[in-house]
């Protein structure tokens, strides 16, 4: 089993506040990885250090085995590792095909290539990723007018548009319908096994993240507390604590 | 231009006439710096218009001067009118586009400065004016340095406003209800604060203060309708320099700029002062971006 | 209904009158050829604010650095341009019919290229700064290359530099310089036209719409954004070698770099017509120039003042645009000119 992401003793403060302290963790290629841990434990610190959103005081981080931790957000989007944002991202003013069609994978694009109009192909993959996301009747509405859930899941399909090794995404059910959410951990579960995508996902829904990682690490403030199996996490009384504790 | 430098080497008195004079209009700039920062840290309006507000306010001194009336006492008359011409700027063009997106409120202000620069231009003519305030000029070092009157008392007069308008904010109900207003306009407006009126009164305020400034411009150096925009990008560049907050800095900021400017003039030769101007904007963004750059950010 | 028929139609009606103009109306020759120039400054501004949401306020500069260029290629071919500066316009060297045209060309290549060349080096370094900060820092590299320029003696510093005079007779030089103008808007034109039905239309929306997304989905952003700045330049930079022949002589602050002035004109322009749309920068260029043109003359020193006005109202009260307004009043007519610009128009339409 090979590491998609390394992190090594990462630590980052922001002024004189420590966001990160010596975080280590491992995120295994083909498995759903969770990151779980009470408000301000500074889980999406760690997703932006990760994704190259600001450089880190200490530590590093590799990606299959590269370092990324000097390298740039589209330089590390280009390498495979595409986040989702907490606060929904999406081209607002365009409709949904073209919020999927701007998605394509860049890392092989050539200079020439921005000339080119979008193949056929292109829009088919686009419109069978909206399906797959239960968002095909609305695919040529202005994608600004659909509702939150809705975006949500826009954002989700542009992602896997984007081809991705792994796929960070910052607590994807806040927000969502309770319904809705089954719906959404079945997508998540069949694009890691049919399209072999990594997932690392923050989330805070307890249920949601026990169903769907296969191995969880949870922080407390700004340090790594406990990392194991759900079951095991579950039962970890300094997990409990941390949690009951914040609240 | 070298042979200037060697002249600022060789007599060294020279540096202090530089660096003197420097000072006494970096004093004025650093002033309408502090307005500028002052709207754009309430508002969020980069007011391109600041430079013409500082002219309009110069001519007020000028032509009371004409008129026969001292031109200091233009500094009272043009705080007092430019507040209220910043009033009626604020409430039926401001007050318009101030929830708007960024570059809407700096086009806006732009076009209230090629309005007040053409305006300017017709009622007042081309020409260079200064405003004569009759005051002496003395000597030190024996007749090398010149420090006209005019110039230190404009210095003083500069700092007293300026430490009017800080006690103003800290101590004053309106003050404080800027100051609010500026960190969050929402739970202002919750706390029963009118965030309209803070906003016209900010704007004002800041009318006023170039107003002041453009009196005191009129008297120690000149005036002229089309050197607005100069003046509105000097601010820029002291307040992107210091940063918003930073109200030491933008005094250092601005007095440095007067000295850069007057070093700038010497050495390089006069048609390259306003290029002094321009270029150390460029610069000043050029090394903002290079800084963000490295904390992976941009300059927004 | 939109039919292909229809617009090439359009086109070609538009085609027709454009050609015929200078016949039509040979005391207008100036002025429409100015319009056309006019409707270069907004296609190739909009590109920047309306469509990426760069909002240039020193694109002039490649209008500027562009006659420039040109300038000194057509004299410097020559003779040498020091000298020919030097006398200030009291000797004039002759150029021949060859030398004139030879110049011409060269000079036009030279200013498409030389603005590029700027642009993209350019790129570099003004493309970390967002929003206000890059218009005006765009601003402030606009002005100071105009008193930089003014203070360089080996191009005629403040007092400018005279361009060769034409060879022939003052009809033939109006027609020549029309039809060169019309040819280069009507380029730039149908050249932005085309770009935005590719991929790279589609980026520039996606930076203008949410940059930090598209850079956090790999897009080669910086990339997107010099060229576009590099592709309005070159168009920017041609309009720069035809004015400063059009009018014979380059001044520096008044005819080359008239920041505050035609550099404003772009931005207004196609905020008039609607940034972001295809036509809307083509139609506020028109309206614009004709009002300015019938209303400057009656105005006795108050057109200043009312452009300032202008700009102002339209901004704060008509953002949308005479072609947004037009979309709010009749969406389903949207109609001649959506075939060709984003989709969601139609899908909206069609709604």
């Amino acid at each position: 089993m090979t590491s998609m992401i390394e992190v090594e003793s990462v630590s980052k403060s922001y002024g004189g506040v420590v966001a990160n302290r010596d975080i280590s963790l491992t995120v295994e290629e083909g498995k759903i990885t969770g990151l779980i841990g009470p408000n301000g434990s500074g889980k999406t610190t760690l997703f932006n250090s990760i994704v190259g959103y600001h450089p880190i005081d200490d530590g590093v981080i590799k990606f299959e085995g590269q370092e990324i931790q000097d390298l740039r957000v589209p330089q590390i989007a280009r390498l495979g590792m595409v986040r989702t944002f907490q606060q929904t991202r999406i081209y607002n003013q365009m409709d949904c095909v073209n919020n999927m069609l701007i998605s394509v994978p860049h890392r092989t694009s050539k200079f020439m290539d921005m000339f080119k109009p979008y193949a056929a192909e292109l829009t088919e993959r686009a419109e069978h990723l909206l399906e797959f996301v239960g968002l095909y009747q609305k695919r040529h509405l202005i994608s600004g007018d659909l509702s939150f859930g809705q975006q949500k899941l826009l954002e989700f399909a542009m992602a896997l548009m984007n081809e991705p090794k792994i796929l960070l995404l910052d607590e994807p059910t806040a927000g969502i319908n309770p319904t809705l959410i089954n719906g959404l951990i079945d997508r998540l579960h069949r694009a890691n096994e049919e399209m072999g995508v990594t997932l690392f996902v923050i989330e805070h829904n307890m249920r949601v993240i026990m169903n769907l990682a296969e191995h969880i690490y949870c922080l407390a403030h700004g340090e790594m507390l406990a990392n194991g199996k759900p079951e095991e996490l579950q039962n970890d009384q300094a997990v409990i604590d941390a949690y009951l504790g914040a609240h | 231009m070298m042979a200037n430098i060697d002249l600022l080497a060789m007599a060294p008195v020279l540096n202090v006439q530089l660096l003197l004079d420097g000072l006494f209009i970096g004093a004025i700039f650093a002033l309408a710096a502090y307005g500028l920062a002052l709207v754009w840290g309430v508002m969020n309006i980069k007011n391109l218009a600041q430079g013409d507000f500082v002219i309009m306010g110069g001519y007020i001194a000028w032509f009371l001067g004409t008129q026969g009336i001292h031109p200091l006492v233009g500094l009272p008359v043009a705080i007092v009118l430019m507040f209220g011409f910043g009033w009626l700027v604020y409430r039926y063009i401001i007050s318009y586009v101030i929830h708007r997106d960024m570059f809407t409120s700096l086009l806006a202000t732009f076009g209230i400065a090629l309005v007040l620069q053409q305006l300017l231009n017709l009622i007042f003519g081309p020409d260079v004016q200064v405003a004569k305030s009759g005051f002496e000029i003395n000597s030190l070092f024996g007749g090398l340095v010149t420090v006209a009157n005019i110039k230190f008392l404009s210095f003083i007069l500069a700092g007293i406003l300026a430490a009017m308008v800080i006690l103003f904010m800290k101590k004053s109900r309106m003050g404080q209800a800027i100051r609010a207003t500026a960190q969050d306009p929402r739970a202002a407006k919750v706390m029963g604060i009118d965030t309209d009126r803070v906003y016209a009164f900010t704007f004002s305020l800041n009318s006023a203060i170039c107003g002041a400034a453009g009196a005191l411009i009129s008297m120690i150096w000149v005036i002229q309708p089309f050197y607005g925009i100069t003046h509105s990008i000097r601010a820029f560049v002291i307040v992107t320099a210091a940063g918003l907050g930073n109200l030491p800095g933008v005094i250092m900021a601005g007095l440095g700029l007067g000295v850069a400017e007057q070093y700038g003039g010497f050495v390089l030769g006069a048609e390259f002062q306003q290029v002094t101007v321009t270029g150390l904007l460029v610069a000043v963004l050029l090394y903002r971006s290079y800084q963000m750059n490295k904390v992976r950010q941009v300059v927004q | 209904m939109i039919t292909k028929t229809r617009t090439t139609l359009f086109y070609v009606a538009l085609l027709v009158i454009s050609v015929a103009a200078p016949f039509v109306f040979p005391a207008y020759t100036f002025q429409i050829a100015l319009l056309w120039i006019m409707i270069l400054f907004a296609v190739t501004w909009d590109v920047m604010g309306g469509q990426m949401g760069y909002n240039s306020l020193g694109n002039i500069l490649f209008f500027g650095m562009g006659m420039y260029i040109s300038a000194i290629v057509q004299v410097g071919l020559f003779y040498d341009v020091g000298t020919y500066t030097a006398h200030s316009g009291a000797i004039v060297p002759v150029f021949s019919h060859d030398q004139y045209f030879t110049g011409l060309v060269a000079g036009i290549v030279a200013a498409g290229l030389g603005s590029v060349i700027i642009a993209a080096l350019l790129s570099q370094v003004v493309f970390g700064l967002r929003g206000p900060y890059f218009a005006i820092g765009t601003l402030g590299i606009a002005l100071s290359a105009g008193e930089l320029i003014g203070a360089w003696e080996w191009v005629g510093g403040g007092g400018g530099i005279a361009l060769p005079k034409y060879p022939g007779e003052p009809d033939g030089r109006s027609l020549l310089y029309y039809f060169l103008c019309f040819a280069s808007a009507a380029a730039s034109f149908m050249f932005f036209r085309w770009l935005y039905t590719t991929r790279f239309g589609l980026a520039i929306n996606a930076i203008r719409d949410n940059e930090e997304k598209a850079e956090a989905m790999g897009l080669h952003t910086l990339q997107h954004k010099a060229v576009a700045w590099s592709l309005s330049a070159f168009f920017l930079g041609i309009s720069g070698a035809l004015f400063g022949n059009m009018t014979g002589f380059v001044e520096p602050l008044e005819v080359a770099f008239p920041t505050v002035t035609f550099g404003i004109f772009m931005v207004a322009m196609a905020l008039l017509g609607g940034k972001g749309t295809l036509w809307g920068p083509v139609i506020g260029a028109v309206v614009f120039h004709v009002i300015k043109e019938v209303t400057w003359t009656h105005m006795l020193g108050w057109q200043w003042v009312a452009l300032g006005g202008l700009i102002v109202i339209n901004v704060v009260f008509f953002q949308q645009g005479l072609m947004g307004w037009a979309q709010d009043k009749w969406p389903e007519r949207f109609g001649l000119v959506v075939d060709e610009s984003m989709s969601a128009e139609t899908k909206e339409a069609a709604k």
